[in-house]
């Protein structure tokens, strides 16, 4: 075999007490596609991260390109060794032409000036090296998505990359698109360039990759052939790890003859989420796994009304609530947990006290409006009592707290709405391991009390520990269910084979 | 917060830090009292003291309501327009039959412009400054119409008493500036509508979330705005016994906002007091007063004004800055 065009050794990488990556190797050919799989927090994007100089691995760590040690941690130095990423959310400036953009940085130029004739015949040459149809002069903000990712291609080609990465390329491209893309990729293989794309989707790592590796947990698991690969064996690699004894449930599980508390029937926007129906019980804990951008955040909103629905309906107890606003919900009995605490939950500048009062300050107060403060104390060390939040004070404010007690204080604040569905999006997101804990024992004391839970989770272990049954969508469908069985908890691969569309030997031999 | 601290220290130091917080540019205003008084040997008379909140009075008003939609994170670039025409109305008003229905009538006019200006900003969604940047021109055309494009003048003007009596020798316009200021701290810190405020300029998607009524908020506050800087065009019509719909209240808001940057609220939302804007409001005045007394050509005093916004805004930074760290 030929040299490895990338050499990555050792490489390992600490965030504080966060271990990302560890002890990791890749080995990549000319001419190769590689896919690199693995689950959301797996290590992908840190090793990637690595690679384009965007961090410095830890120490002991070595990179190597056409056999030449990388001096890691400047993404300047990356790129003039032939690394490009085209990364997620783009990096073109929309109000200058495909030309310019191509050379962004290393414009055509001789003594401050530009050369444009220079700079569209050069563009030109790689656009048709592609085989893209578009022109050098077009306003990269005048061309879809699918087409812009192109560009940047077209721009890490002119700079004579060697390596490309495609983080997830394709998320928000039409079929169209991607076929384009795919071409494209292949134009590149032949071209002597290597790919390394990270993706979810397994029908297209069938359809790209030459091997694939996989990472669990920050650590490489294994590298399959194209000939070995194999959903359930990627599966497998992917998830096996073990459940730890910290997920508490102790809440009976679902019993279908219990009362619906929330139904959803046919709820969508047109755009993210379509046409998802599903029951919760009351006391049931009801999970909602898949894939990053799969429409789970939105699904959420719009059950809340944070967004408007396009069809479908809401219902609490039998009765339609459809809240058209946050508002209406909170009053209906829906709280939400959204996902990013500081930007869309808590008021960072302000005390402990009047973040956990603000839903229900309105009905406390006092005429004119005024506010009950003693009351606002009273509900907000009660809570500070109940959830454990460490603080000295409840006029401490929020945003001193950490990540931990910043998102206790704000399910504080939603349980102090007294609701009858609560709805989770990523409740432990950013949340150190004794708090992770505490808060699953409150969702499990919360369904204890008859509440209706609605969990969205990246952590399958996490839905896998708490959750009575799991929906899992793909692409803003709802793809599929998986229940807990009587003794058997709910089964991992299966909420992996549903988000990622694979068809497994296990799923045909029960269709069978 | 670890375990060696004991509770009552931490909430000591809090409550120092709020302290000071509060202090904000206080010490500013005194430094320069002090400096004038050295300087021109007469500024420190109960007589020019009297002048300078006097003098004060009405931006107090102003910056007051801007102060309210600045906390939202908006701005209200029309308050000077809006007193103009507020004043027109008043002075208009005053020669009708029962002439102090001129007081309530201004009030009214500068409500309805401050309504207006946030029905296109809590409804359409407008961004503020646009909205305001155009009541600005508008409301100044309107208030010119008012009275023909001429001064209107009222030389028994009943309600005179407001701009030049004094109640146990403290002008009424100090007066109702203070009780502006009381009746906004009222709202601020003591309702629900006020912890509405900060949480919508402190982070307006998560209020929405909260169930909190954006729209609402938002019309409260530039309405409050409107209402304030009309009771300003009350004002400043009584005091001159006339109204001039071209001339009046001219840049009136870059001083009301200056005020309640000095003041240490924040142009981002979420963040601030009326004490601070009292404070950088009477700094302004302080510093026009100062700077006459002591013999500085009116040119001299815009260069110096604008140059002392920028350093008291600097030195809050810095402070803010050093306070994070810690």
């Amino acid at each position: 075999m030929t040299e490895p065009v990338l050499t990555m050794s050792h490489i390992s990488k600490t965030f504080g007490p966060v271990r990302a990556l560890v002890d990791v190797s890749l080995t990549v050919y000319p001419g190769e596609t590689h896919a690199l799989m693995g689950e959301n927090g797996a290590g992908k994007s840190t090793l990637m991260k690595i690679l384009s100089g965007a961090h410095s691995p830890d120490p002991g760590g070595e990179i190597f390109v056409d056999g030449k040690p990388l001096p890691t941690g400047s993404p300047q130095v990356s790129k003039e060794y032939g690394i490009a990423v085209i990364y997620q959310e783009l990096s073109l400036a929309p109000n200058l032409t495909v030309a310019q953009n191509i050379f962004l940085g290393g414009e055509a130029a001789r003594a401050g000036i530009v050369n444009r004739a220079e700079m569209r015949e050069g563009a030109q040459k790689l656009l048709d090296r592609l085989g893209l149809d578009f022109r050098p002069s077009t306003l990269v903000g005048s061309l879809s998505l699918g087409e812009r990712q192109l560009v940047e291609i077209a721009r890490a080609m002119s700079r004579d990359a060697k390596i490309i990465v495609m983080d997830e390329p394709t998320t928000s491209l039409s079929s169209r698109e991607t076929d384009k893309l795919f071409d494209v990729i292949a134009g590149l293989k032949a071209a002597g360039v290597a790919v390394i794309y990270i993706s979810h989707r397994m029908d297209e790592i069938y359809r790209l990759s030459d091997r694939c590796s996989v990472l669990r947990d920050g650590s490489y698991v294994g590298t399959l052939d194209r000939k070995e690969l194999d959903a359930d064996r990627l599966v497998k690699m992917m998830v096996g790890r073990d459940l730890s004894s910290f997920y508490k449930k102790d809440h009976t599980p679902t019993d279908t003859a219990r009362d619906v508390v929330l139904e959803v029937e046919g709820l969508g926007d047109g755009r993210f989420v379509r046409d998802c129906s599903f029951q919760v019980h009351r006391g049931e804990v009801l999970g909602i796994a898949g894939l990053v951008g799969s429409g789970r955040t939105e699904l959420l909103r719009l059950i809340f009304g944070a967004d408007p629905a396009a069809e479908g309906r809401v219902l609490l107890e039998g009765r339609e609530v459809t809240p058209k606003s946050p508002r209406q919900a909170l009053d209906a009995g829906i709280a939400y947990l959204t996902e990013d605490r500081k930007g869309l939950g808590l008021f960072l500048d302000m005390t402990i006290r009047d973040n956990i009062g603000m839903a229900v300050a309105e009905r406390d107060a006092g005429g004119l409006g005024r506010q009950n403060f003693a009351k606002a104390r009273e509900r907000a060390k009660k809570a500070v009592e109940a959830l454990g939040i460490r603080t000295p004070s409840v006029r401490q404010t929020v945003g001193a707290l950490s990540g931990g007690n910043q998102q206790k204080a704000l399910l504080a604040r939603l349980l102090e709405v007294q609701p009858r569905v609560l709805l989770l999006d990523e409740p432990t997101r950013g949340v150190d391991v004794g708090a992770k804990s505490e808060i699953y024992r409150l969702i499990d004391r919360l369904a204890q009390e008859g509440l209706a839970i609605v969990m969205v989770s990246s952590e399958l272990p996490e839905i896998i520990g708490i959750a009575d049954r799991c929906l899992v969508m793909r692409d803003g469908y709802i793809a599929g269910e998986v229940t807990a069985g009587p003794g058997a908890p709910i089964n991992q691969e299966d909420i992996m084979f549903h988000s990622t569309g694979a068809v497994g030997e296990k799923q045909k031999e029960r269709a069978g | 917060m670890t375990e060696s601290t004991p509770r009552n220290v931490v909430a000591k130091r809090d409550q120092m830090k709020s302290v000071i917080m509060a202090l904000g540019m206080l010490p500013v205003l005194i430094l320069l009292a002090i400096a004038f008084e050295l300087l021109s040997g007469k500024f420190l008379s109960v007589n020019n003291i009297s002048i300078v909140l006097q003098q004060a009075s009405i931006n107090i008003v102003l910056a007051a309501g801007m102060t309210f939609v600045i906390l939202t994170g908006g701005i209200d670039l029309s308050v000077g327009s809006v007193l103009a025409a507020a004043a027109m109305a008043a002075v208009i008003a005053s020669t009708w039959p029962v002439g102090w229905l001129g007081v309530p009538l201004g009030m009214v006019v500068g409500l309805l412009f401050g309504l207006a200006n946030g029905a296109f900003i809590a409804l359409l969604g407008l961004p503020p400054f646009i909205v305001t940047l155009g009541s600005l021109t508008a409301v100044r055309g309107v208030a010119r119409l008012m009275g023909d494009d001429t001064t209107v003048f009222n030389s028994d003007l009943p309600f005179a008493v407001i701009g030049n009596g004094t109640f146990l020798g403290i002008p009424w316009l100090a007066i109702i500036a203070i009780a502006v200021i009381l009746m906004s701290w009222g709202i601020l810190r003591g309702t629900v509508l006020g912890t509405w405020i900060y949480a919508v300029g402190g982070n307006r998607e998560a209020a929405r979330l909260t169930g909190i009524k954006v729209t609402l908020v938002l019309l409260f506050v530039y309405g409050m705005s409107g209402l304030l800087a009309g009771l300003g065009g009350v004002m400043s019509a009584s005091r001159l016994y006339a109204a001039n719909g071209l001339q009046l209240g001219q840049a009136y808001e870059l001083d009301a906002i200056a005020a309640v940057i000095l003041g240490g609220t924040s142009l981002v939302g979420g963040v601030g007091s009326i004490w601070g804007t009292l404070i950088g409001a009477l700094i302004i005045a302080v510093l026009s007063n100062g700077l006459i007394l002591t013999g500085v050509s009116d040119i001299w005093q815009f260069i110096i004004k604008g140059l002392v916004i920028i350093l008291a805004v600097a030195l809050d930074r810095y402070r803010a800055k050093g306070e994070a760290r810690t």
